[in-house]
């Protein structure tokens, strides 16, 4: 069955305009704000919404986070967990971070970011930013406090955010029994 | 997605060059991790390790120890000299009993060449060679080369020259197997009596001039004189040993190019490397040891994500 396609470029670009206005109205001017995108399909969301951010902020802290090596599902799975590239060159000691990541689905990944980021500091704050919520998939008790959509999907089915950058075109995609 | 091609450690030999880039890659990530503040990650905390110690061993055990810690695995250590290995137990009953009591992992080193790969075909465990015998020390000859890449870029069409004791040097046997996949040219120098007669069949060059050698390579490893290892002697002095084959700041001032200097250790100042050149900046024998650690993090992670 061909994938349906859940938003297209010009749904992307208002949603993340909107996404950046409300980070702005909530954080002001980032002093005490950083953003952390999660390797590594959070990064491409998370570097979009730098550039509509920069716009209005002088200096914003960003950085990477690989949650590789703190993932539950190690030896659980069939294949090795290849690692990404970690990049976090400030303290986040009394800040509050936003994590990025493009797809919110069973929140296991966020749990991991969460435990990665204490090797970093002890934030005042912890608070995510998805794209796409897929609201019924669930494991652990975790929620996005910013979100593009909420998408209704069964465990079989996959979404894939695609970016210009790395697809050739902005759209999400929802996959059947793949 | 990649994987290794291999279930243990045994040697390099038994390594394609796709599991060394992943292997490097990898230490990438934990040289990452050991730099932070909190330098563990939770990986392997559900993964216990036993480490057989069959010889002595500074570095190389507190390298383990360590990199086992910081993925969070459980540890237990095990040194010959205070072990029923002294009473008459053989080497298969002293790990199965080890094993017995669920250990997922083995680190080993022993005396014997060929202790580990023995073990794989008769334990039912994942092994580490932490160096047996004179036949390979796998993890010394990754961070070895991992140390140069980090310095050199790449190893490919590189020259890198081995000095000293190579008829008793495991450390020597990986170091060419791993540059050579590498894409490397090697070549051996040290006294003849030191250099095994197998040499020519592993495509190496060989040099008993020590300042023609220097003048060929890129990068130097110097290796120690085992004398633990020999039986008879290979060579009228050290002091003799030391005129043609110790590395002093003259000859590298000589060379009239600025080449890379290695030591596994543990060194012997004043023989075949003097205290002014392994402290130089040339010498790049503390980066090896700091990616010590994160090689052989890489290593277990690696060969962890294969036990079930």
């Amino acid at each position: 069955m061909s994938p349906k396609k859940i938003l297209n470029a010009r749904q992307i670009s208002t949603i993340l305009h909107r996404l950046s206005f409300q980070l702005i109205e909530d954080h002001n001017n980032f002093s005490e704000t950083v953003i952390i995108a999660i390797q590594p399909r959070g990064v491409y969301l998370a570097e979009r919404i730098m550039e509509l951010l920069i716009n209005d902020c002088d200096e914003i802290k960003f950085g990477l986070l690989d949650v590789t090596f703190y993932r539950d599902d190690f030896r659980r799975s069939e294949k090795v967990l290849k690692a990404n590239k970690t990049k976090i060159d400030f303290s986040i000691e009394n800040k509050t971070v936003i994590l990025i990541d493009d797809v919110l689905f069973t929140g296991r990944s966020i749990r991991s970011a969460m435990d990665a980021l204490q090797a970093f500091g002890r934030p005042r704050a912890v608070q995510l930013l998805n794209l796409i919520d897929r609201r019924f998939s669930r494991e652990l008790p975790i929620q996005p406090d910013y979100c593009g959509t909420q998408v209704d999907s069964r465990l079989n089915q996959r979404v894939k955010v695609c970016w210009k950058e790395k697809d050739n075109e902005d759209a999400v995609y929802l996959f059947k029994n793949s | 997605m990649s994987d290794l091609s291999v279930n243990h450690l045994l040697g390099i030999k038994y390594l394609n060059i796709k599991d060394l880039k992943l292997i490097f890659e990898t230490t990438d990530h934990f040289k990452e991790v050991i730099n932070r503040k909190i330098k563990k990650v939770p990986s392997l905390r559900d993964v216990t390790i036993a480490n057989l110690f069959f010889e002595n061993s500074t570095r190389t055990k507190i390298s383990f120890e360590l990199a086992q810690k910081r993925l969070s695995a459980d540890v237990v250590n095990f040194s010959s000299s205070s072990s029923s290995v002294k009473k008459g137990e053989t080497l298969i009953d002293t790990v199965n009993n080890i094993l017995s009591m669920k250990v997922d992992m083995v680190v080993i080193r022993h005396p014997s060449p060929g202790a580990s790969v023995f073990l794989s075909k008769n334990i039912n465990s994942c092994i580490i060679n932490a160096g047996d015998g004179t036949h390979e020390h796998p993890t010394q000859a990754l961070l070895d080369a991992y140390s140069l890449i980090e310095r050199l870029g790449q190893l490919k069409n590189k020259k890198i020259l081995i000095v000293g004791d190579i008829l008793h040097s495991r450390v020597a046997l990986s170091n060419i197997f791993t540059y050579q996949k590498l894409g490397a040219e090697v070549m051996v120098c040290g006294p003849k009596s030191l250099i095994p007669r197998y040499i020519q069949s592993l495509d190496v060059k060989v040099e008993t001039d020590l300042l023609k050698a220097l003048k060929w390579c890129d990068a130097v490893n110097m290796l120690r004189i085992q004398n633990e290892r020999m039986s008879e002697s290979y060579f009228p002095s050290i002091r003799e040993y030391v005129q043609q084959f110790g590395l002093n700041k003259n000859i590298l001032d000589g060379l009239n190019k600025e080449i890379i200097i290695m030591h596994p250790g543990p060194i012997n100042r004043g023989v075949e490397i003097t205290s002014e050149v392994a402290d130089s900046s040339q010498a790049i024998i503390l980066d090896q040891v700091e990616n010590g650690v994160a090689i052989r993090m890489a290593v277990m992670y690696l060969l962890a994500s294969k036990l079930y």
